[in-house]
């Protein structure tokens, strides 16, 4: 049976973002009309029973997440949600939130319905302004409509979804540092405990959702958590958009179930290897995970089968690399993203992507030396597991994954003095481009 | 003597006499449209916490005159009730806020990898050959700044160039020189905006 699309369905079509086109094609706010005739706890029992894991990176149960925010407090409690897409090789809430943001403003309202908040605010990229003004145009015509506001569809509920606008900081994705930023600090990460179910947003109870988890709350609510659960392999259900970038034909989003392979993902969905090149490696996560190679083609693109593979499907970026592709260079320009980025809260990663940085733009430029690849797994060794969030794992793990599957080629860069595989895409005066 | 190995940003480095310090610049008021728009902003957030709009309120200051001053910053500070120490701490961590003066159009290209192996490189090559200026570098007319930025979140449209606030993608190195020449004569009408608006994925 071919796979039918619930969260993409429409994105082609030109006024799939109005309110109108919604409430037409896709049972627009049914959903939220349903789960106001049903306690709260219903809510988060129907999303448990889906198993829905968190789509932005680790895999968490949602349901499970919104029992744990605590309920015997005076405070009020929050809704954010995490639309800092910055992961590099994922895209995804992008198209949902640019051309099916209503489905993403049901998804919160049903979602402060289900924990008790009054407030959603989404928390979105700097960089997406574009995507920020449709969200707010939409945002306002929901609050017309009724949808949103005082007394939401004459249930006597009140919600409201702000959009909150960063400024450039991929650390704005960890969910602890994203409240951080929603109050108006610097984006570092918190100590945990006390994790954002107790003590979150203004130290309230909080619940920090990815924008493609929220958009899947009204289809459980309308479809059931049993059709949810029918999609997909055991604990993996659902529909899930997967982001194929690199070296393929058609590099998109596509919507498909968990069963789906990583061959028919790059051959199929994306149309193939670029030039019919062949493929030498898949980052099938995002570029925070480790890399699978052509052998492994046929795993099914779900959270536990890519774990299984030796990976991890993160914001389920998958970046796909051809035989033109220099594994220190791939290193060193990750290590480029991952020392900008660091926040600096942590001296192991602070510093230590620094020296990772410099120690592979040192081997890339030919001028590498043999106990230079020592030290590279010696600094990732020391910056694993020694920081707040898992920024300093996602940061070293390209390092460590390259070298375990690559390291001849680290070792061809010190014996020849040079980049073996300088390839045409690249800079033709390496010198030129700021390091 | 230190066994530390010199780092650049060592403490003889960030000596604090060598500290750049925002530009003065003259004195600063929010425009009434943009006072306006503040006073809406903040009661998004509840009443204790105006903090929270510290970011809108720098992004409006930015719109306004283009770029940082302390004087500006001073002005946020008092909006949102707060020192202006912690207003710089936020602008000096969030790469968004420019505390120099920029072009009128910043081109950002992102350089992390899926635009890097769909040729981000070459652009950027491109772009310091047809504009004569580095990265991070802002052209002697004041039309164009330069910056290499890390992933936009736009990997199936590499590569990527956010010219301000607007997305050009799939950008070809071979076109760069037509993108600039365009902005060049037709100014913000040149921005293709971005593409999902127009064509099918």
């Amino acid at each position: 049976m071919a796979y039918e699309p619930s969260l993409t369905k429409y994105v082609g079509e030109p006024n799939s973002y109005t309110l109108d086109f919604y409430l037409k094609h896709q049972r627009g706010y049914e959903g939220l009309r349903k789960a106001l005739t049903v306690k709260p706890d219903d809510i988060i029992e129907q999303v448990k029973a889906s198993g829905l894991r968190g789509r932005g990176g680790a895999g968490f149960p949602t349901g499970m997440k919104w029992q744990f925010v605590l309920k015997e407090t005076p405070k009020p409690r929050y809704i954010c949600c995490n639309a800092d897409e910055s992961e590099p090789g994922t895209f995804k809430d992008h198209v949902l939130m640019e051309r099916n943001p209503h489905l993403l403003i049901e998804g919160c309202a049903i979602s402060c319905y289900a924990i008790g908040a009054k407030v959603a605010y989404i928390y979105i990229r700097g960089e997406f302004h574009h995507v920020q003004e449709i969200l707010e145009a939409e945002i306002e015509k929901a609050y017309r409509a009724g949808y949103l506001g005082r007394n939401v569809l004459g249930g006597g509920f009140d919600c409201d979804v702000y959009v909150h606008r960063g400024a450039g900081a991929y650390e704005a994705g960890e969910e602890t540092a994203l409240i951080e930023s929603l109050e108006g600090k610097r984006a570092q990460p918190r100590i945990k405990p006390p994790f954002p179910a107790s003590a979150g947003l203004y130290q309230c109870p909080t619940a920090v959702n990815n924008v493609e988890t929220l958009c899947n709350v009204p289809l459980i609510v309308l479809n059931g958590p049993e059709w949810f659960v029918g999609i997909g392999p055991e604990k993996n259900g659902g529909p899930k958009l997967f982001c194929v970038s690199g070296h393929v034909k058609k590099p998109g989003v596509y919507e498909a179930s968990m069963h789906t392979t990583l061959r028919e993902l790059i051959y199929g969905h994306a149309g193939g290897m670029l030039d019919d090149r062949p493929l030498k490696a898949m980052i099938p996560g995002g570029s925070s995970v480790p890399l699978l190679l052509p052998d492994q083609l046929d795993t099914p693109v779900s959270f536990d089968h890519i774990q299984k593979a030796g990976s991890l499907l993160g914001s389920a970026g998958l970046i796909v690399l051809d035989d033109t592709v220099c594994m220190v260079w791939l290193a060193m320009n990750l290590l480029h993203f991952y020392r900008h980025e660091s926040c600096g809260k942590c001296t192991p990663c602070r510093e230590g992507c620094d020296w990772l940085f410099k120690l592979l733009a040192r081997l890339e430029a030919g001028e590498g030396r043999s106990k230079d690849l020592d030290l590279l797994s010696g600094v990732s060794n020391n910056i694993i597991g020694k920081t707040l969030c898992a920024f300093g794992d996602a940061a070293a793990t390209p390092v460590l994954s390259t070298m375990k599957l690559f390291r001849g080629e680290y070792e061809a860069h010190v014996r020849e003095g040079r980049c073996t595989l300088p390839a045409g895409w690249r800079a033709t005066h390496p010198t030129l481009v700021a390091h | 003597m230190s066994f530390h190995p010199p780092m650049e940003y060592a403490p003889t480095r960030f000596h604090k006499s060598e500290r750049e310090l925002a530009e003065p610049g003259g004195g600063f008021t929010y425009t009434p449209e943009n006072q306006a728009k503040f006073d809406a902003n903040v009661k998004r957030y509840p009443a204790d916490q105006r903090k929270s709009a510290i970011l809108y309120a720098l992004y409006l200051a930015q719109n306004q005159q283009g770029y940082l001053t302390a004087a500006a910053m001073r002005h946020v500070a008092q909006q949102i009730g707060c020192t202006a120490a912690e207003v710089e701490d936020v602008v000096s961590y969030y790469t968004m806020f420019f505390t120099k003066p920029v072009g009128t159009y910043v081109l950002n290209v992102c350089r992390t990898l899926s635009c890097a192996l769909r040729g981000a490189e070459r652009v950027t090559e491109e772009l310091i050959a047809t504009l004569g200026i580095k990265p991070g570098e802002t052209d002697p007319t004041g039309t164009f700044t330069l910056l290499e930025v890390e992933c936009l979140g736009a990997c199936d449209r590499a590569p990527v160039v956010m010219v301000n606030d607007d997305w050009h993608e799939r950008l070809d190195p071979d076109q760069v020189r037509v993108l600039v020449d365009a902005i060049r004569a037709r100014g913000r009408a040149a921005f293709s905006g971005c593409h999902l608006h127009k064509e099918k994925m």
